[in-house]
C-alpha cells in the first residue's frame, strides 16, 4: 500500500502521504494486543489500523478526503481515526498523546463501561506509539511521569528510527536513548530490536501483562531505522547518504527477516509469496480506483462537529456561505466535487 | 487618653498598611462599594429562587444553604462525583483541599482514586484530562490559577478542541472541564491576576464559562461538567469567600451559552462577566445617582464562547448605546467581539461609539492595580460618555 500511495502522492492525486518503510517490524507489537486496547499513535502505525480490520480502501478514503472517510475530511492524508478498531485520531501535533494514553488508561483502570468502552470482561490497557524526537516533546516528560505516579496501565513503545525529519538521534538527545528515561521515570523498560517482529511481538505481550496485572506503565523503545522519506514533503538524500539505506534495507529489512525465518521453517515459499505480493497489489489497485471514484464529503460538514450542536455562530456563518455559493457561483465551481448536502 | 487619641493614626496606618488587601469602600459619593454591598446577590431563600432559571425548582425543594464562591463550586463538584461513577477531579494540591478549599472534603467522601493530585504539570493535567475524556469519562481538572494555563494551551486548542471535528465525530473530549481560578485579587500582579478568557474565545470548539456568584457558579459549573463540549471554567477568585449566597441544595444546572440580564434599562446597554459584574452594578450606581432619569441595562455573558449575542443585540436596539467592561487588556479582549458584533447588527440604532472599558494593554501590574483595573469611576465615564455623546 505504501508503494502505490506514495506513487499516487508524487502524481498528484492527494496532497500528502507517510510510509512506513523499515519500521513494519511493529506490527508485532499489535499483533499482542487485545482488540479494545486502546491505541494512541503518532502517525507511522497504520499497520496497526490494518491489522485491527481497518481496509486499505478506508485508508485511501482518508487520504483521498472522500465521502466514506470516517473522518469526513477535515484531515490531512494519514491522519487516521477509528473508533470501532479502537484507535485514536492521529494529530499532528507531536507527543500530545503520550499524556492523553495516560488518562486513558487511568480511565480503563476504573472499569466502568462508558460509550466509548465496554470495560466488560477482558482488562485493557492503553498503548502509545511515539518516535526519538517527540519524546523530548515537554508532553513525553509529563506523560510519562503521570502514567508512573498514577499508575496508569499503559504501553508507550518508542519507535526509535534514528531521524526526526533531518535531525539524526544523535542531536535530538545526549543520554542513553528513550529507555534511560523510562528508568528515570520510575517504571519497567525494555530495549528491543525494532527490525524483530517476535521480539516486537514478545516484549508487548509481557509488557502487557504487567500493565494490566499490576496497573503500571511500561516502556519500549525499539531500535529500528527509516528507511523512507520523513514524508513526502521529504528528500532524506539532502541529509543522509543513500548508502546508510541501502545498507539497511539489504541487511535489516523487517519483512525479509520474517519471509526467510517463514521460508526457512517450512511455512512459506518463494511461489507463495510472488503469489500474495500479486494479491495485495491488485487489491490495493482495485481499493484505489474504488476510492478514487468518490466525491468529496457535502458542504456542510465544515461546520458540523465543532461541538455536539451547531452553536448560533455556526449557523449563520453558514448561511452566509450558501449565500455566497449561491450569488457567486461561478466562483465555487469545485463545489461539484463534493457530494449534495 | 493617649491610646484613644492615636486610634485615628493607627487606623490610618491600617488602610495604608493594607493597601494590598481587597475590601469594601466608600467612595466620594456614597456609592457603598463593593461585593459585600452588592445587591446582585441573593441573600435570602425567596430571593434564590425568584431567578426565572430556578423558579421550577423551589417546588421541588427549597432548600438553600448559605454558601461562598468555593463552597458552591466545591458542592457542584460533590454532586458531579456522585451522580457520575466515571467522574474524577484532579490537579494539583486538589488531594488536601486546594489552595483555594475548592476541592476539600472531596477526598473524603470519593476516595484517592475519584480525587487525585497530579504531578506539577499543566500541559500534562490537561493531557490526561483529554485522555480520559477520550474514552467517555468525565474529567475534572484544575489547574490552580489561569495564569499558568499556557503550558496547558496546546493540548486544549489543538486536541480537546479539535477533538470531535478531526474524528469526523467519531470521538469526542465532552466529558473534559477545565476549571482556574482567575483574575485580580489586590496583590496577585502578573502571575496571580490575569484573566486570559480572550485566548480561548477565539478556539471553536472550547467553551468558556465564567460565573458571577455562588448560585451561579454552582448551576454553571455542573452545566459545563454535563455539557458534551470540553469546557474552560474560570473562576473569579475573589469572589471566593467574598461572594456569599443562599445556594439550592438541590442538583442544578443554569444554562451554557445564555446571557443573564440582571436589570433592566432603557437608556444604555452594559456588558460584563465574572467579577466585573459588581464594578459595574456600583458604576451604574453613580450613572443613576448623578444623571437622574438615567435607566441603565445590565448584562452578564456568563459564557463568553459561544456567546449570547441575541440577548445583547436585543438590548442594543432598546438602547442605542454599549458599554462593554472586562479586567483583560483592551486590545483583542472579549469586549473587541462584542462591540464588532453589536456594530454589525445595530449599526443604523447606535446612537453613540462603542465603549469598552478594559485594563490597559501591558502585563498585569502590582502597584498600578488600581490605575490599571476597568474601576467604577472608569466605568462610570464611559456610561457618562454614550449617554452625553
Amino acid at each position: 500500500m505504501d508503494k502505490i500511495m506514495y506513487e499516487a502522492q508524487r502524481q498528484g492525486r492527494f496532497s500528502f502521504y507517510m510510509t512506513h518503510f523499515g519500521e513494519e517490524a511493529l506490527l508485532g507489537v499489535v499483533a499482542a494486543l487485545q482488540p479494545k486496547d486502546v491505541i494512541h499513535g503518532q502517525y507511522r502505525e497504520a499497520f496497526g489500523l490494518l491489522y485491527r480490520g481497518f481496509t486499505v480502501e478506508e485508508c485511501m478514503d482518508q487520504c483521498f478526503a472522500n465521502v466514506a472517510d470516517g473522518g469526513k475530511g477535515r484531515q490531512m492524508p494519514v491522519h487516521y481515526t477509528s473508533s470501532k478498531h479502537y484507535f485514536q485520531s492521529i494529530s499532528s501535533p507531536l507527543a500530545t498523546q503520550i499524556p492523553q494514553a495516560a488518562g486513558s488508561a487511568y480511565a480503563l483502570k476504573m472499569r466502568i463501561p462508558t460509550q466509548y468502552h465496554a470495560n466488560d470482561s477482558e482488562r485493557n490497557c492503553s498503548v502509545c506509539f511515539f518516535g526519538e524526537g517527540a519524546a523530548s516533546e515537554g508532553d513525553f516528560h509529563a506523560g510519562m511521569n503521570l502514567a508512573a505516579t498514577l499508575k496508569c496501565p499503559v504501553v508507550f513503545v518508542c519507535r526509535n528510527n534514528g531521524y526526526a525529519i533531518s535531525t539524526p538521534a544523535s542531536e535530538q538527545y545526549n543520554g542513553d536513548g528513550i529507555a534511560s528515561r523510562g528508568v528515570g521515570y520510575g517504571m519497567d523498560t525494555i530495549r528491543i530490536d525494532g527490525n524483530d517482529m517476535w521480539a516486537a511481538y514478545n516484549a508487548t505481550k509481557t509488557a502487557r501483562k504487567i500493565a494490566v496485572e499490576e496497573n503500571k506503565p511500561v516502556l519500549i523503545e525499539a531500535m529500528t531505522y527509516r528507511v523512507g522519506h520523513h514524508s513526502t514533503s521529504d528528500d532524506s538524500t539532502k541529509y543522509r547518504d543513500r548508502k546508510e539505506v541501502e545498507r539497511h534495507q539489504q541487511f535489516e529489512n523487517p519483512i525479509t527477516r520474517v519471509c526467510n525465518y517463514m521460508m526457512n521453517q517450512g511455512f512459506w515459499t518463494q511461489a507463495e509469496d510472488d503469489q500474495y505480493k500479486q494479491e495485495v497489489r491488485d487489491h490495493v489497485m482495485s481499493s484505489f480506483k474504488n476510492s478514487q471514484k468518490k466525491k468529496k464529503p457535502p458542504v456542510k460538514e465544515l461546520f458540523t462537529d465543532v461541538y455536539d450542536t451547531l452553536p448560533p455562530n455556526l449557523v449563520q456563518q453558514e448561511k452566509e456561505l450558501e449565500r455566497l455559493i449561491t450569488t457567486y457561483p461561478e466562483y465555487f465551481d469545485f463545489l461539484d466535487e463534493h457530494e449534495k448536502s | 487618653m493617649l491610646r484613644y487619641a492615636s486610634r485615628p493614626l493607627s487606623s490610618l496606618k491600617k488602610t495604608q498598611a493594607r493597601w494590598f488587601a481587597a475590601a469594601a469602600t466608600q467612595s466620594p459619593d456614597g456609592i457603598q462599594q463593593g461585593v459585600a454591598f452588592s445587591q446582585l446577590l441573593k441573600r435570602t431563600p425567596e430571593e434564590a429562587f425568584r431567578t426565572p432559571e430556578l423558579v421550577g425548582m423551589s417546588a421541588m425543594n427549597s432548600e438553600t444553604k448559605k454558601m461562598n464562591l468555593f463552597q458552591a463550586v466545591n458542592d457542584a463538584m460533590a454532586i458531579a462525583l456522585a451522580t457520575d461513577d466515571t467522574a474524577v477531579v484532579f490537579g494539583e494540591d486538589v488531594a488536601f483541599g486546594g489552595v483555594f478549599r475548592a476541592t476539600s472534603g472531596l477526598v473524603e467522601k470519593f476516595g484517592r482514586e475519584r480525587v487525585f493530585n497530579t504531578p506539577l504539570t499543566e500541559q500534562g493535567i490537561a493531557g490526561f484530562a483529554v485522555g480520559m475524556a477520550s474514552v467517555g469519562h468525565t474529567a475534572i481538572a484544575e489547574i490552580q490559577f489561569a495564569d499558568y494555563i499556557f503550558p496547558a494551551f496546546d493540548q486544549i486548542v489543538n486536541e480537546a478542541a479539535k477533538y470531535r471535528y478531526r474524528s469526523g465525530n467519531q470521538f469526542n473530549v465532552g466529558g473534559m472541564t477545565i476549571r482556574s481560578p482567575c483574575s485580580a485579587v489586590g496583590h496577585g500582579g502578573q502571575y496571580h491576576s490575569q484573566s486570559p478568557e480572550a485566548f480561548f474565545a477565539h478556539c471553536p470548539g472550547v467553551k468558556v464559562v465564567t460565573p458571577r456568584s455562588p448560585i451561579q457558579a454552582k448551576g454553571l459549573l455542573l452545566a459545563s461538567i454535563r455539557d458534551r463540549n470540553p469546557v474552560v471554567f474560570f473562576e473569579p477568585k475573589i469572589l471566593y469567600r467574598a461572594a456569599v449566597e443562599e445556594v439550592p441544595v438541590e442538583d442544578y444546572e443554569l444554562p451554557l451559552g445564555k446571557a443573564e440580564v440582571l436589570k433592566k434599562g432603557t437608556d444604555v446597554t452594559v456588558v460584563g462577566y465574572g467579577s466585573q459584574m459588581y464594578v459595574l452594578e456600583n458604576a451604574i450606581q453613580l450613572a443613576e445617582k448623578k444623571m437622574p432619569g438615567l435607566s441603565c441595562e445590565l448584562i452578564d455573558l456568563r459564557t463568553i464562547l459561544p456567546w449570547d449575542a441575541e440577548t445583547v443585540i436585543e438590548s442594543v436596539n432598546k438602547t442605542g448605546r454599549l458599554v462593554v467592561a472586562h479586567e483583560a487588556p483592551k486590545t483583542s479582549g472579549v469586549g473587541a467581539e462584542v462591540a464588532a458584533t453589536v456594530l454589525e447588527n445595530c449599526f443604523l440604532r447606535l446612537e453613540a461609539p462603542i465603549q469598552r472599558v478594559c485594563g490597559w494593554d501591558t502585563p498585569f501590574p502590582l502597584v498600578y492595580e488600581k490605575f490599571y483595573m476597568p474601576s467604577m469611576i472608569r466605568c462610570f465615564d464611559a456610561i457618562k460618555t454614550a449617554v452625553n455623546y
